[in-house]
């Protein structure tokens, strides 16, 4: 499992508007283009001083290829990165906190307690 | 020396700025009460006479982030440039720009260290909602300098609630011997019980109204011993997944004092979480 990676790909994803549309529009080509690129920068470093050993496990990429909340939350994403993500995507589908609503009822088979979170 | 002249604890509710400024068929129900709560909360500061705010929040991941997390960071800047482009799109929030009191941080930094608190500092540091919020609901002319110190209540490993604590009471130790005559407040937000990106989000009301009610009485009471007994970091996942945020108060609480009641209490039911407003003046009594 590698939950440092999947939090940094809600997060950087987060931080760009563009890289957000991108990602509404084109999870799979994204999802891909973003481990080849992205997956390695050291985010206070310059590009020539990336890391060499970061990858999603097969589970992730599907996860975030199929824009699957639930399965995020389930293998221990940071709730709050996802939320913020998939707000920005797909609140404006729908009227008032509509989204957020069907957000949780599509988590309402988790019990208690939560997946870890801790990276 | 310095005064400290009001502590202050609040939650800081991001959605606020939106509904007291929203008009028309945009304006929800429950705005007017929302501002006429918040402006009688506001003169609790202002009768305070304040020169300087600390401002005790937590970043949401936006300039920290987990290839270098601090547990307690002071900024020491002379400026903070405040808010972020995903508050801005999901909350509406505006940009703003904040003047530091650099000489504290320095002392607060010095002295932190010295008294045991191994605090990370950040000399460029754009500050989020968890500060901002308070500005707009508390001081909305944001024309006091201030020192923000963040806590990691956000990504674990956190620190124990009693660490929060603690420094809550060097906090106050530090600001009542700085060496100036300045009058400071301190300002410090969290959370009650709180779900975010789980099942229990965006409810009708909080998501653990027993859990709110029991911290609501331990805030207002200053009964610092029995919240310490009966919250750990394990506990604070039962009432929703981002009750950590608590332990911010738990740090007000230090500020204020043991077994030290509250001056001013209230408390707003809205859905998906509560407001509490609390307010200490450490001399009794608004000056």
């Amino acid at each position: 499992m590698s939950k440092y990676l999947l939090d940094k790909f809600l997060y950087t994803v987060d931080r760009d508007q563009d890289l957000v549309e991108r990602y509404r529009e084109d999870p799979v080509g994204t999802v891909e283009w973003w481990e080849a690129e992205y997956a390695n920068r050291i985010l206070n470093c310059v590009d020539d001083e990336r890391s060499t050993w970061l990858a999603f496990e097969e589970a992730e990429r599907e996860a975030l290829r199929t824009h699957d909340y639930p399965a995020l939350f389930a293998m221990g994403a940071h709730p709050f990165l996802t939320l913020t993500l998939f707000i920005a995507m797909f609140e404006r589908d729908h009227e008032g906190l509509g989204f957020q609503l069907e957000y949780a009822r599509r988590l309402a088979h988790v019990e208690m307690p939560y997946p870890d979170i801790s990276t | 020396m310095a005064e400290l002249v009001a502590v202050i604890a609040s939650t800081h509710h991001p959605f606020y700025y939106r509904a007291s400024t929203s008009t028309g068929e945009d304006r929800p129900p429950f705005a007017d009460e929302w501002v006429r709560k918040v402006e009688a909360f506001r003169e609790t500061l202002t009768k305070a006479r304040p020169d300087v705010l600390v401002m005790v929040g937590s970043d949401h991941f936006h300039q920290l982030w987990l290839d270098n997390m601090p547990q307690f960071l002071v900024g020491k800047a002379p400026f903070y440039d405040a808010n972020w482009a995903n508050e801005e799109r999901e909350f509406g929030l505006p940009r703003m720009v904040l003047k530091g009191q650099e000489d504290l941080s320095a002392y607060v930094l010095r002295e932190g260290l010295d008294a045991g608190f191994d605090l990370a500092f950040s000399n460029e540091l754009r500050i989020d909602h968890s500060i901002t919020c308070p500005i707009i609901t508390l001081r909305p002319e944001a024309d006091l300098p201030i020192v923000p110190v963040y806590t990691n209540i956000f990504a674990p490993p956190l620190p124990q609630p009693k660490r929060f604590v603690q420094l809550g009471r060097t906090i106050r130790e530090l600001i009542e011997s700085w060496p100036s005559d300045q009058r400071v407040a301190v300002i410090g937000t969290g959370h009650l019980s709180l779900e975010l990106g789980g099942p229990r989000q965006f409810g009708p009301h909080g998501p653990d109204p027993e859990f709110d009610r029991k911290a609501v009485e331990w805030i207002a009471g200053g009964d610092i011993e029995q919240c310490l007994a009966e919250v750990s970091l394990e506990s604070l996942h039962l009432p929703g997944n981002a009750t950590h945020g608590f332990m911010d108060f738990m740090l007000m609480m230090g500020v204020a004092g043991d077994g030290r009641k509250a001056d001013y209490v209230d408390t707003y039911d809205l859905f998906h979480t509560m407001e509490a407003y609390f307010t200490w003046y450490p001399e009794g009594g608004a000056r």
